[in-house]
């Protein structure tokens, strides 16, 4: 059963990334510097984008690097170290109500499971797929899926427009 | 015959081969490029001859400096020494990401990395990577100019990825592909309104996206006039400051490494990178391009990203210094409309022809 319809490879390499990411999502909310959670983030992200790779999925993977390492943690960055993020540990760093994140934590969790279980149950991928090419991806989005990506586009807009309207004083 | 070649060897082989050649593909060019043109262009560019000392025209110069940083102390500042991890890490995330860019450079037919799909796409996200590594550099030097350094050069590179990406649009949309390999292919294979002695270089045809790009290079390689975050006579170097020793070697060769490799990508992109035009030889498609391209081809790209260097560096020595809300402004208001223009026009262009 084992080595005849599994890949051994990407399983050992998966099991190894998801532990690096599970110590890095720990060391995100237990870490006692702000500039520290952030770097530990982006190990988590890496990791995702890793196991996109692993799943020969390379457009989401590259797009992966691009939005949340390139762009969204070097602002992340950017804004604590213009207001806040002090060299050294800081005291009194964790938000007093932050129990009230594992009940949504755990309900997130139970939600995927449940999900994903129900969605796939024991389906496996075959090993033989066919490599899904970025020509392939565009396709759909700007086919089937266009409006979907209409409306996620006017959500950026609306969103970019708050922002300015937010930070304009005049 | 060279891909079976390659094949002939042991998969190991195959990877120390890589790590070998990606050594030599950062290095080179970054030696090349601080001799021929930091030390001896800019030496004659204001009436003085330059290094003369180690070798024939000082030509082993760079030994000579890299073996006297690798001398140097390992220094962190003490403000700095709760952050020491950090601190030395930051350097290695700045190099790291100029080897994992060069990766994706085809030199030839069959003398590439690795073919990948999405190529370019993959250049531009993994040099965004680099701007973590000036950050964090920034931040845990525990210094008010390194940090404000660092702040400018993160600003500068957000603004300045936009409209590279942007540029790069109009060259994949008239290519049909992400794929450098076949980026190189369209270009040397294709014909301008029917004209095909000289294959279709982009940059003729994309001139706009030429230029918007060559201008992202030198403000994503802070080189002057975009040099805020490093302004030496304000930031007294900005987030290098509080580096000595080897860490500073690795921003240095960064630096022009990166300078480089970005000339090479501006190459292959605009200029038919390893290629010649393959109505010269007979040539019709890849696999008939001879063998002797291997090792002509590198030479060739070579060759174009010192033609390229040589303006950044002429650029870089000529101009003064964009103050910073000039720089932003530049990028936000100048750039990224136009790029975004010459998309509408080349998809325009493509659908029409």
């Amino acid at each position: 059963m084992l080595a005849a319809d599994m890949l051994i490879a990407q399983n050992v390499g998966f099991y190894i990334i998801a532990a690096i990411m599970v110590v890095g999502a720990l060391r995100v909310v237990t870490t006692r510097n702000v500039v520290h959670a952030a770097l530990w983030l982006v190990v988590v992200l890496a990791g995702a984008a890793a196991q996109y790779v692993l799943l020969a999925a390379e457009f989401v993977a590259i797009t992966q690097v691009m939005v949340y390492i390139g762009a969204v943690m070097v602002l992340f960055l950017f804004g604590t170290m213009l207001t806040r993020a002090q060299i050294g540990a800081e005291d009194n760093l964790n938000n007093k109500n932050w129990f009230i994140g594992i009940p949504v934590a755990v309900l997130m969790f139970a939600t995927m499971v449940i999900a994903l279980n129900d969605g796939f149950g024991n389906e496996k991928l075959p090993m033989d797929a066919p490599v899904v090419t970025t020509q392939q991806v565009s396709d759909q989005i700007f086919g089937p899926y266009l409006l979907p990506f209409w409306a996620l586009s006017f959500v950026l807009l609306a969103a970019v427009i708050g922002a300015i309207v937010l930070a304009r004083r005049d | 015959m060279f891909a079976a070649l390659l094949s002939s060897i042991p998969y190991w082989g195959q990877s120390l081969l890589r790590v070998l050649g990606g050594l030599v593909a950062v290095l080179l060019p970054a030696g090349t490029v601080v001799y021929l043109f930091l030390f001896k262009m800019m030496s004659f560019m204001q009436s003085r001859l330059g290094p003369m000392e180690a070798g024939p025209y000082g030509s082993m110069q760079l030994f000579a400096e890299v073996g006297k940083w690798l001398q140097k102390e390992d220094i962190v500042p003490d403000a700095a020494r709760p952050e020491a991890r950090i601190f030395k890490l930051a350097p290695l995330i700045v190099l790291a990401s100029t080897f994992l860019l060069v990766v994706v450079v085809p030199f030839g037919p069959d003398a590439l990395f690795t073919n990948f799909e999405t190529g370019i796409f993959y250049a531009l996200a993994v040099s965004s990577v680099s701007v973590l590594g000036i950050l964090i550099a920034g931040w845990s030097s525990a210094n008010k100019y390194s940090l404000l350094g660092g702040l400018r050069a993160a600003g500068q590179l957000i603004a300045y990825e936009l409209p590279m990406v942007l540029a790069v649009v109009g060259v994949v949309i008239q290519a049909g592909t992400m794929n450098l390999q076949q980026i190189v292919v369209a270009q040397n294979t294709g014909s301008i309104f029917g004209f095909d002695g000289i294959g279709n270089p982009y940059v003729i045809t994309q001139f706009v996206a030429f230029i918007v790009f060559m201008i992202a290079v030198q403000a994503e390689l802070t080189q002057t006039p975009f040099d805020m975050p490093i302004a030496e006579s304000e930031l007294v170097s900005g987030y290098m400051t509080e580096y000595s020793g080897f860490r500073f070697l690795i921003f240095f060769i960064g630096e022009f490494a990166t300078a480089g490799v970005f000339a090479m990508i501006a190459s292959v992109l605009f200029l038919g990178g390893w290629g010649v035009p393959f109505s010269w030889f007979g040539w019709t498609t890849i696999d008939s391009i001879d063998n002797w391209m291997n090792v002509g081809g590198p030479l060739i790209l070579f060759t174009k990203m010192l033609v390229l260097v040589f303006f950044i560096m002429w650029i870089r020595f000529s101009f003064p210094r964009f103050r910073e809300d000039q720089l932003q402004r530049f990028a936000w208001k100048g750039l990224i409309p136009i790029a975004l223009a010459n998309i509408m026009l080349t998809a325009v262009l493509k659908v029409a022809f």
